[in-house]
């Protein structure tokens, strides 16, 4: 009698360990970078959503734009002897130290919407968008979009020298490169903002004979585009059809503007990075299948026959 | 000497530089200069400069009074997220028009206020007085927004930013009016005089019977009355509070305003025309940049590059050569200033 709830009770423990290791229960830390935009925020919580959807238990530390706290926060996850990491990293150097610490751990690491600079046998995988690939479907929308017809494209950039600036526009440049129809009349920044964007177009559309010679915008990020799309209603014309607007990020203001005729595409950096992470962990962890190196996010083109107020209404809740 | 060429012999160097600055850039993009009516408003790039230049014009006021004091204001840029957040939000919880517009300048009023106890009741050294209000406002502004880009659709309120009426765009009547006002204010009254006498030697004008600490509180306060103005107008701009970067470095584009003015970091003397003439300047090298066509890797060379130029055009040394001071008069000219201030 004894004997039997001892077994009972031992093969109960088994079973428990058992469910514990497998791939239901895994948990997983997050060292998100903070909070500093929209987009992060949206990406924080889509990343607990993928990770309640699968059945993942997400510790998650916020490291306010800091290093050394994303630093810290790693080594709480290898004390806590989670089965894997994530990270966003802050900046892309001085991880050698602390990736070597979860390597000796047995903790696969996989980093999220940025690269670092590090050996690539220190981390599992890393998952980000490619920012030249986002500016050349926008490129290659216009150019199928506009045909044969000339047209006088205006840029608003990025922040100067930034990463994103620097790419989405070679992109771009990649994109229409076929269709010499298409030129990009004029170039400047708008520090990703709406003010600055709106502020610019307006001098655009006075440069560029009262706007009527701008056949379209291209945005590096919809912000600039909204700001824009302002500015050429404000200067009489109509954004959508006198102007196009083709913006990246796919942020939900956009989806509005789309919905009203006023932008026509947009290129998504989508906040769902973890979803990819948490499927190339899974394969990792049950088959020890040893994903690429580099995870290449889908960058989805969202135009107005992509019933833009749905998308709308999905994505508005998520924090952007 | 008349009051008049007395004032334009004062302004002569920043409306001289203006002209030059203006003279350039419609060289190189022909056009500049063309004013037209569409659509019931007048239409061009130097209505682009007055309509621009409304945010760092307002600071320009408030910057303007607080360095005649002898302090100076980090904090309007921060000021101007907070106001910005405040209307936004009220707005959008279908508050009417003059509740948004009364409870954004008190909450600017506030901050200027808060300002003014550091620096006038704790004798914190003003740069880093409000360098607290600087770090901490853009903070209070994202928890007032939960993080997020606020926007709005309130047709009124967005006028503010946008709108016009008789055809002249509403931010020009907002800046110049709050210009006039505070510069009738200061000059119609003692008040200027006070100031002036507060930012050369604070404990001298308390012993001569001069209220120093109110005078040091109400400069604070317009201030932070003037960043509120700008605050709403950014927000009703754009249909949206964007608190990470609402303002953000305009406090520097408000001192430069007032340096390229001619008014001296050290306090005293100030000329509240000659500080908005030095925004326009300022406006009108960005608007110039933009309508010119060069690669946005140039911008801040062609901005700093200009500013300079202006800065070195008005130095003592320069301004002598020149002829807009005469040396032989400049002693002259001082005395009737100290017999001026002592009046």
């Amino acid at each position: 009698m004894k004997k039997a709830l001892v077994a009972a009770a031992a093969a109960a423990i088994l079973a428990s360990l058992a469910s514990g290791v497998s791939a239901q229960s895994l948990t997983v830390g997050f060292s998100q970078i903070g909070s500093e935009s929209g987009w992060r925020a949206a990406e924080t919580t889509v990343t607990k959503q993928e990770a309640e959807k699968r059945g993942v238990t997400l510790k998650f530390a916020d490291a306010q734009q800091k290093q050394e706290n994303q630093i810290k926060a790693i080594r709480g996850f290898i004390a806590q002897g989670v089965d894997a990491i994530l990270i966003a990293p802050v900046v892309a150097t001085g991880w050698d130290a602390v990736l070597k610490e979860a390597k000796e751990e047995n903790i696969p690491v996989i980093l999220l919407d940025r690269e670092i600079e590090s050996p690539k046998d220190l981390y599992l995988t890393a998952v980000t968008s490619d920012q030249v690939f986002e500016g050349k479907v926008a490129g290659e929308w216009l150019a199928k979009d506009v045909g044969s017809k000339d047209c006088k494209v205006v840029e608003l950039q990025g922040t100067t020298g930034s990463s994103p600036a620097i790419n989405r526009k070679k992109g771009f440049e990649e994109g229409i490169k076929a269709a010499s129809n298409i030129k990009i009349v004029r170039s400047q920044t708008g520090d990703f903002t709406r003010t600055k964007g709106k502020e610019v177009m307006e001098s655009f559309i006075k440069a560029e004979g009262g706007g009527k010679d701008i056949c379209a915008v291209y945005a590096h990020n919809d912000d600039m585009a909204v700001g824009a799309i302002q500015a050429i209603k404000e200067a009489g014309l109509k954004p959508g059809t006198d102007i196009k607007i083709v913006s990246i990020d796919a942020v939900p203001d956009i989806f509005q503007a789309m919905a009203k005729g006023e932008a026509n595409a947009t290129v998504e950096l989508t906040p769902n990075m973890a979803g990819p992470a948490f499927d190339a962990l899974e394969a990792y962890l049950k088959d020890k299948k040893e994903p690429p190196k580099w995870i290449q996010t889908e960058s989805k083109l969202y135009t107005a026959a992509d019933d833009p107020m749905k998308v709308y209404e999905a994505k508005k809740g998520l924090g952007y | 000497m008349t009051w008049f060429t007395r004032r334009l012999r004062r302004l002569a160097p920043q409306l001289v530089a203006l002209a030059i600055i203006l003279g350039i850039i419609s060289l190189i993009a022909p056009g500049f200069l063309t004013v037209s009516v569409q659509n019931g408003r007048l239409y061009g790039s130097l209505i682009d400069i007055l309509v621009r230049a409304a945010p760092v014009a307002l600071l320009t006021v408030g910057m303007t009074l607080v360095i005649a004091t002898r302090g100076i204001d980090l904090s309007i840029g921060a000021v101007i997220a907070i106001c910005g957040a405040v209307a936004a939000t009220l707005i959008s919880d279908g508050y009417s028009l003059p509740v948004v517009i009364a409870v954004s300048l008190g909450v600017g009023i506030a901050c200027g206020l808060w300002n003014g106890v550091l620096v006038a009741v704790l004798d914190i050294q003003p740069i880093i007085a409000t360098l607290i209000l600087m770090v901490a406002g853009r903070g209070i502004a994202q928890l007032i927004t939960e993080g997020v880009i606020l926007t709005f659709n309130d047709d009124t309120f967005a006028a503010l930013g946008s709108g016009s009426l008789a055809g002249i765009p509403i931010p020009i009547y907002l800046w110049v009016g709050t210009a006039l006002v505070i510069g009738l204010l200061m000059r119609r009254t003692a008040l200027g005089f006070l100031i002036e006498a507060t930012g050369i030697n604070r404990r001298a004008a308390s012993l001569a019977g001069v209220r120093a600490r109110f005078l040091l509180f109400s400069a604070y306060a317009i201030s932070g009355l003037c960043a509120a103005i700008a605050g709403m107008i950014v927000t009703a701009d754009i249909r949206g509070a964007d608190a990470n970067n609402a303002g953000l470095w305009l406090e520097l584009d408000a001192i430069l305003a007032v340096v390229v003015g001619g008014t001296s970091l050290n306090g005293g003397r100030f000329s509240i025309t000659a500080s908005l003439i030095g925004a326009l300047i300022i406006q009108s090298i960005n608007t110039g940049i933009l309508v010119s066509g060069f690669p946005p890797e140039f911008n801040l060379i062609i901005k700093a590059g200009i500013i300079i130029v202006v800065l070195t055009l008005q130095s003592p040394a320069i301004m002598t050569l020149f002829g807009f001071i005469k040396a032989s008069r400049r002693s002259e000219k001082l005395n009737h200033g100290t017999k001026e201030a002592t009046r």
